[in-house]
């Protein structure tokens, strides 16, 4: 039952993010194709944290913590970029 | 070197350390104490991050009122985002409005900037000086007075107490 | 033991409808702005919900789930808060719904008085 109940909650966010590579391909501007990759990267956090389970390795969460920590850095150096440059 | 501060940056990576090991054993709890007396001392000696935070017993208070509210914003606004999306005709009518903050200190203006954007309907846009941008998607009002009161002031109240 | 697993699990499901519904709305929603504010909430929650879940359905796991949950909390707005200022910085328009730009009329403002 709880197995059943996962599986769908990681195929209804897997479908989020085919939704998010959708609007990622498509743009228009580079500003929209940024946050598609950050709704993609938040939404990948819970994604590894269901494998980790799935798995039944904790140390698949400390995957998802740096993944975060990697993603935020790079969303924030991308946005000064566009905003001024380097 | 301010002693505050480096006791403050301790205990927040050495509770960090142990609810990311989760376990009482004497190497670990050794490990994170003598990594957080390191980090504290050495990389923080000079910061002043959590300088502003005011430690008594009515800032803890109103620190769970705070969490309180923003947690119940955040269910609202998810909500309301659900509502809107699933609404075929899309109901929206965004603008930028500007917002008056009584806040001083930097901290406070994050935690209020990142509780804005967390609550229904609204994201901060820039922040210059006193003077908030918010995007607003259904605008109601855009007068200062009026929106700085639908939008900031059920947060600023807590947080004008717990930082100044 | 049962029951807390089901609580766990349901917590999650909630959490990857709520990942959904804001991945549809960054599809749906006209300008940069709007995307910004559907995708920021309903990732934030959904992925707090999510790992909350997995932290019902594993208690030994509860620290490193809460460890995620208050960072991504903390770091989500922040970034989406600088996309938007960047995105107006370099003048991404807004959708013709808007009805008021305050921050263009703030700067055009402060260019006059650069110019004087």
């Amino acid at each position: 039952m709880v197995e059943i109940i996962l599986y769908i909650a990681g195929g209804l966010i897997l479908l989020g993010m085919l939704t998010a590579l959708w609007r990622f391909v498509k743009g228009p501007s580079s500003a929209d194709r940024i946050m598609a990759f950050d709704a993609m990267t938040v939404t990948s956090i819970a994604l590894i944290a269901l494998i980790a389970f799935f798995n039944n390795r904790i140390i698949y969460l400390d995957v998802a913590l740096v993944y975060g920590l990697l993603s935020f850095t790079g969303v924030i150096v991308i946005a000064r970029f566009l905003e001024k440059g380097l | 070197m301010n002693l505050k501060n480096v006791l403050q940056i301790f205990v927040l990576s050495y509770l960090t350390w142990l609810a990311l090991n989760w376990s009482v054993h004497t190497d670990v709890l050794v490990t994170g104490a003598i990594i957080s007396v390191l980090i504290a001392v050495l990389l923080c000696s000079q910061c002043s991050v959590l300088q502003e935070v005011r430690l008594t017993p009515k800032s803890f208070a109103y620190a769970f009122g705070f969490v309180g509210v923003f947690w119940i914003e955040l269910f609202k606004s998810n909500f309301d985002v659900a509502r809107r999306v699933l609404t075929p005709s899309l109901p929206i009518n965004p603008g930028i409005v500007e917002v008056k903050t009584r806040l001083k200190s930097n901290i406070g203006k994050m935690l209020l900037a990142n509780a804005i954007t967390l609550t229904p309907g609204t994201l901060t846009v820039d922040i210059l000086g006193d003077r908030m941008f918010i995007h607003w998607i259904d605008v109601s009002s855009t007068d200062i007075n009026e929106a700085t009161h639908a939008i900031v002031s059920k947060f600023e109240k807590y947080l004008e107490v717990m930082y100044g | 033991m049962e029951i807390r697993m089901l609580i766990g699990s349901i917590v999650t499901l909630i959490g990857a409808i709520f990942i959904f519904l804001g991945a549809l709305g960054i599809v749906r929603m006209p300008d940069l702005y709007n995307r910004l504010q559907t995708g920021t909430k309903a990732s934030t929650l959904g992925t707090i919900l999510s790992i909350a879940g997995i932290g019902i359905i594993n208690p030994e796991w509860a620290g490193k789930a809460f460890i995620i949950i208050s960072f991504v909390m903390m770091t989500n707005p922040v970034s989406s808060h600088t996309l938007a200022r960047g995105a107006h910085h370099i003048g991404i328009p807004l959708s013709d719904k808007t009805v008021i730009d305050k921050l263009q009329e703030a700067e055009t403002e402060e260019n006059k008085e650069d110019q004087i």
